[in-house]
């Protein structure tokens, strides 16, 4: 099991999370960051690196990856360390009033302050709205493939109609027993070779494809063992499955966040504007993830709560140090070694 | 020229409540919808990425074409019907006024 000991525990690696290295480290504070996403940059870079942003002072247009690069560099100096491809699943409170925050891979990140920079949540799998569907879920249903060699000679529905769904039906074609894409619509906008070959392979016959429809039901006893399919103007029809993989794409949720006892309004975390404190002494949450009176979602108001955040988290760290604020422009960067 | 149009969002009761929208301030339904405390999540902004601020349109004159993002979004969704639109693409101007939406679940 892999255990780090930081001052700041960073719960989110965009920009807001990056910013928050920057004046913690000014404060000669270290950070660890945690993220779910395999790389640093939260939305800017997984899904809009490319897009120029307007509203960061100091530059009149900047590339959101750009952006990151230039965080990246900023923050160089104070050393950060990073978990990232692990999603924070647990925080708990240790008897000093120090915290130990788990990773689902087991990670553990021993640490005095914990601040959430979780933007929008983590991406989880949007599910359709299949009564009992939850019943089968790693029982039959799985919303994103893993192992396609779990799907060996198997049964298997697939419903989408995006990208993901058009790639696993050609790579899971060769493998399983019986393959159903089942399409609500009847076209694919998905990459256009994509879309012409599962087209090809339908007419071929190496898999089933089923558009104007819907699955609506799923059956089994402990393990799924059959879906319903709704097309268009016609009698619903069961099929036997093994499994069952919707592919709806992904929908920000706050994921386990929810389950540490912040105070939460509208799937946002409640905060004091004074800090940025949450309802747990110790817990701060700054960006995107948090709510108050007059709350602008804007990467700028996100870096102004990095840096008050990082006043408040000094006293914590430092009890017996006063703070005094002190100026880039007199002081420069002190790199921590 | 009137300064604002109607938009309507019909509840699961069937009442439609009225909604202003001006027309100089280059919004989208979303930001509409939201301005008037509507539950639209609309995390990723509006850049039809996050498709939580879907809603079915019930009633409309011409509405603009959906552009590739839109649409890829709406494939996706598992619970979007023929009339299904993102309101952060539908930008207000005067061919929208009377436009009927409901909002969708977020799946």
């Amino acid at each position: 099991m892999n255990k780090i000991t930081t001052d700041i525990c960073i719960v989110g690696a965009g920009p807001v999370g990056l910013f928050a290295v920057f004046e913690a480290g000014l404060l000669k504070m270290r950070c660890h960051v945690v993220d779910a996403l395999p790389a640093v940059g939260g939305q800017l870079s997984e899904i809009y690196p490319k897009k120029p942003i307007y509203d960061i002072p100091g530059f009149p247009e900047i590339l959101a990856g750009d952006l990151i690069k230039n965080l990246e560099q900023q923050i160089a100096p104070f050393h950060p360390t990073f978990t990232l491809g692990e999603r924070v699943e647990d925080l708990e409170k240790q008897e000093d009033g120090s915290f130990i925050v788990r990773t689902v891979d087991g990670t553990e990140i021993a640490c005095k302050v914990v601040a959430i920079a979780g933007g929008l949540g983590s991406f989880e799998p949007r599910k359709p709205a299949i009564e009992h569907l939850e019943k089968y879920e790693r029982k039959g249903v799985e919303y994103m493939v893993r192992d396609p060699e779990q799907f060996h000679n198997k049964r298997v529905v697939i419903a989408g109609g995006g990208d993901s769904a058009l790639d696993w039906t050609i790579y899971l074609a060769g493998l399983c027993k019986e393959l159903t894409l089942v399409h609500r619509g009847t076209t694919f906008r998905g990459a256009p070779e994509s879309a012409a070959k599962v087209l090809s392979m339908a007419e071929e016959g190496q898999i089933r494809l089923i558009l104007k429809s819907n699955v609506t039901e799923v059956h089994g006893e402990d393990n799924l063992e059959a879906v319903t399919v709704m097309v268009d103007n016609a009698e619903p029809y069961r099929i036997e499955v093994d499994n069952f993989i919707p592919l709806f794409g992904l929908v920000p949720k706050l994921g386990p966040i929810e389950n540490w006892g912040l105070e939460l309004e509208k799937n946002a975390i409640v905060v004091d504007t004074e800090d940025y404190s949450t309802n747990v002494e110790g817990v701060y949450a700054i960006g995107d993830v948090n709510t108050y009176p007059g709350k602008l979602k804007l990467i700028l108001c996100g870096f102004h709560e990095a840096a008050l955040m990082a006043q408040s988290a000094y006293n914590i760290i430092y009890p017996d140090k006063k703070f005094v604020l002190k100026y880039t422009t007199v002081n420069g960067i002190q790199e921590l070694q | 020229m009137e300064d604002a149009i109607k938009i309507y969002v019909e509840q699961e009761s069937g009442e439609r409540i009225e909604l202003e929208a001006p027309l100089d301030m280059n919004l989208s339904v979303m930001e509409v919808l939201k301005a008037n405390e509507f539950p639209v999540q609309a995390v990723c902004g509006g850049m039809a990425i996050c498709a939580t601020c879907h809603v079915e349109v019930l009633e409309s004159g011409e509405l603009p074409e959906m552009n590739d993002d839109e649409a890829y979004m709406l494939e996706t969704l598992p619970h979007a019907t023929e009339s299904s639109r993102l309101s952060c693409q539908l930008r207000v101007n005067p061919d929208l006024d009377g436009l009927v939406v409901r909002i969708m679940p977020e799946a």
